[in-house]
């Protein structure tokens, strides 16, 4: 069975650069790039290289580029760090939007039983922070504003640079995961006008296990991994070499690629949707439509478990998500469309079709071939309550 | 059962060296295999290791034999129903006097109701799972429920709430086999569960205190009580009726001479009466919700042999049906601890004729 991959949100396939370069990497770059020999500065150069091709990506400077094992803990270095930091100075507490994703909300929770004021912003049903929100809920206390870049389930762009100027004039900072976004679309560190921000490399094509965070130069950030003086005493531990060769490559690939890449995913993602909105009845589109990473899109399926019409899907060679998978594979209802407002129901019916390179018009076209069987059989088993 | 064609089949996996070897002896029937977890309770909250059913650790075995025999794995979120029907059951019949088996409920309402629904939507038509019971087409063309092979490990007294429309979607590869042969077939197998211990507890309370579990959902029923001798003298007091069951002779905190049995559990005045064990006998019951295999009713009165809990010996009986699915049962010869709220299963033989709730 050919199997079609539509869950680029989740992951991406490995670049067939990156895997030629990891695979180098493994056998030449092993040296320990903190040691001082050839064989330290070999991989130390490699390093160097690749921060140099990342740092582009985000329209940064290299060395305010900080290597970490992905979005998970970039994210929560930048909150742990920067509320501990900020805590001497009074600032004792945390904003973020409802809808971000589990790394940053559950550092939330751990923060706030720890004494942290938390405030989550809503969203409305377009899945857009609203700025007004935002400016209520700073305070004089309030260290650390965290709202995402773009959205993983949804894939709605939040007004981020207008954010982090209300952030910055209550004298807090402003941190965003441009997880779901750096690869994806323009990803300007001074143009967003933020302090702190986490990519990871495998939404991107590069490796999993590899992500990093750009630190605004000269910002106090107390580290979270404590140990030797890797990465500028930002973060301890002897440096993932192949991973960060990895997200290199992949990082200049995404850059050279992008406009032309955004354009066609954005034509494919409007094209299925379209076709999915035609074909099937009691469909509807979950967020703005207008302001959207180009190869996502979000769609609630009436009268259908999601978690069903994915295993159907997945059955038939379709590789879809109901949103942010979690560690045991288990689906739950989704906390962003919750955040949004919307009913149980809707929380629980709606499929993320995520593009990416491998994708093809002819894709679009067998997906929307199958699904209106698929979503007919489903709904004409839609469960009576179970006998008393 | 279908023979000789290759369909998609939704095997119930626990995680448990039976659901594996189920689902393995499908595959190599040549079926297209899916296997289905259920999470049916919150497992968030911290990891839980213990050897019951659908713990993490046992979506990792099920994941491991699905992926070591070569089928896809979904694990289904299945806690509303769960909560809705089995476990709300489980709480109100604890706290009315009575000791519910969640595991009926489980079967008649999750396993072959919203699991076996689901199942259908994805193309599945059938459901296996792990029960050492079997199901067969009779002549008439009626499914019927028969006991396994294994009598020791026989679990059609756990089935007998499924009706005609779930039988015919219900496949119990294991119904034929011992025990000893199929974890002689995982040992083959190399599957990683073979010499996994069978669960014992319930699973949703995986630390067997069933007492605390009620008393933190329904925590009325934990108000104190006496418990009297039968001449309505009180021995002492206890925490509530939720901790006892008909027939228990431990936890009653009385010294006696002779050993004392809980005879009646009365949720009226919160009385628990206990006496010897000769007490504990009863010679007739009635049931509700009763399910007849065959789909009707049988006419008059039959003769039956009658199983009142999971380690019970069918005792010869006679049995007539009531309306309202009640029906009326006179044993032979007078039963130990009838206990209400556990099944009472109607067998001719190997044949289950059907069962229902002892009041």
């Amino acid at each position: 069975m050919e199997r079609i991959y539509l869950d680029h949100n989740a992951t991406t396939p490995l670049s067939p650069a990156v895997i030629d370069r990891m695979t180098t990497a493994l056998a030449r770059e092993w040296g320990n790039p903190s040691s001082v020999h050839h064989f330290g500065q070999q991989a130390k150069a490699s390093i160097d290289e690749a921060r140099s091709a990342v740092a582009a990506l985000i329209s940064a400077e290299p060395t305010e580029v900080v290597f970490t094992s992905g979005g998970t803990e970039s994210d929560n270095l930048a909150i742990r760090g920067a509320a501990d930091a900020q805590a001497i100075a009074g600032r004792r507490h945390l904003i973020a939007s409802g809808i971000e994703h589990e790394a940053v909300l559950t550092t939330l929770k751990a923060l706030a039983r720890r004494g942290w004021d938390v405030t989550l912003l809503p969203v409305d049903e377009t899945g857009i922070v609203d700025p007004e929100r935002l400016r209520e809920a700073l305070t004089d206390r309030t260290a650390l504003v965290s709202v995402m870049h773009a959205n993983n389930e949804i894939g709605t762009v939040q007004p981020v640079a207008q954010l982090a100027r209300l952030a910055h004039d209550r004298g807090a900072l402003f941190h965003t995961d441009a997880v779901q976004t750096a690869g994806k679309i323009s990803v300007d560190v001074q143009a967003l006008g933020v302090d702190l921000l986490s990519i990871s490399a495998h939404k991107f094509s590069g490796p999993k296990g590899i992500g990093a965070i750009w630190i605004r130069r000269g910002l106090r950030l107390v580290p979270q991994l404590t140990g030797g003086k890797h990465e500028r005493n930002r973060r301890a531990g002897t440096e993932n070499v192949p991973g960060i060769i990895g997200m290199g490559v992949a990082a200049h690939e995404a850059l050279t690629t992008m406009e032309a890449e955004g354009q066609r995913l954005s034509a494919l993602r409007d094209r299925l949707e379209n076709a999915v909105l035609a074909a099937v009845p009691g469909t509807i589109v979950n967020g703005a439509r207008e302001l959207r990473v180009p190869n996502t899109t979000n769609i609630s399926f009436d009268r259908v478990e999601a978690e069903s019409l994915l295993i159907a899907l997945d059955l038939e060679g379709f590789a879809v998500s109901t949103g942010s998978a979690c560690s045991s594979g288990t689906l739950e209802p989704s906390h962003v469309l919750k955040a949004m407002g919307f009913p149980a129901h809707r929380t629980q019916n709606s499929i993320r079709f995520s593009l990416g390179k491998v994708n093809t018009d002819e894709h679009v076209t067998k997906l929307v071939a199958t699904l209106p069987t698929v979503v007919d059989k489903l709904r004409s088993l839609t469960r009576t309550p179970a006998r008393a | 059962m279908t023979v000789g064609a290759s369909t998609r089949i939704a095997v119930a996996m626990s995680g448990g060296v039976d659901s594996s070897v189920a689902a393995a002896l499908l595959a190599e029937q040549g079926h297209e295999i899916v296997g289905l977890s259920m999470q049916l309770y919150d497992q968030r909250q911290g990891e839980q290791s213990f050897g019951s059913c659908c713990t993490l650790d046992d979506l990792y075995d099920a994941r491991r034999v699905a992926s070591a025999i070569g089928f896809p794995h979904y694990i289904l979120n299945l806690e509303r129903e769960f909560q809705a029907t089995v476990v709300a059951n489980f709480v109100e019949e604890y706290a009315a006097g009575r000791t519910p088996i969640p595991c009926t409920h489980c079967n008649s309402d999750v396993k072959f109701a919203t699991l076996l629904d689901r199942a259908r939507g994805f193309g599945a038509e059938q459901v296996a799972t792990g029960h050492y019971a079997r199901v067969e087409r009779s002549a008439d063309g009626r499914w019927i429920l028969l006991r396994s092979l294994d009598r020791e490990k026989d679990q059609s007294y756990f089935l007998f709430g499924l009706t005609q429309e779930q039988l015919a979607r219900a496949q119990f590869p294991l119904g034929s086999m011992h025990k000893a042969d199929v974890r002689e077939h995982a040992r083959r197998l190399g599957l990683g569960v073979a010499e996994k211990p069978d669960s014992q507890e319930i699973c949703f309370v995986p630390d067997g205190d069933h007492a605390a579990f009620v008393a933190r959902r329904r925590p009325d029923a934990a108000t104190q009580g006496a418990i009297r001798d039968e001449e309505g003298r009180t021995l002492g007091n206890h925490n509530g009726v939720h901790r006892f069951t008909v027939g228990q002779r431990k936890g009653l905190g009385l010294s006696s001479a002779a050993p004392l049995y809980v005879t009646r559990i009365d949720v009226a005045d919160r009385s628990v009466t206990v006496g010897p064990r000769r007490s504990l006998e009863r010679g007739t019951l009635t049931a509700s919700g009763v399910n007849w295999i065959a789909g009707t009713a049988p006419e008059g009165s039959i003769r039956v042999f009658a199983q009142i809990r999971h380690r019970h010996t069918a005792a010869p009986a006679t049995v007539r049906a009531l309306e309202m699915g009640r029906a009326e049962l006179a044993f032979d010869e007078p039963q130990s601890a009838v206990t209400p709220g556990q099944a009472v299963v109607f067998y001719d033989s190997d044949l289950v004729l059907g069962g229902g709730w002892i009041d």
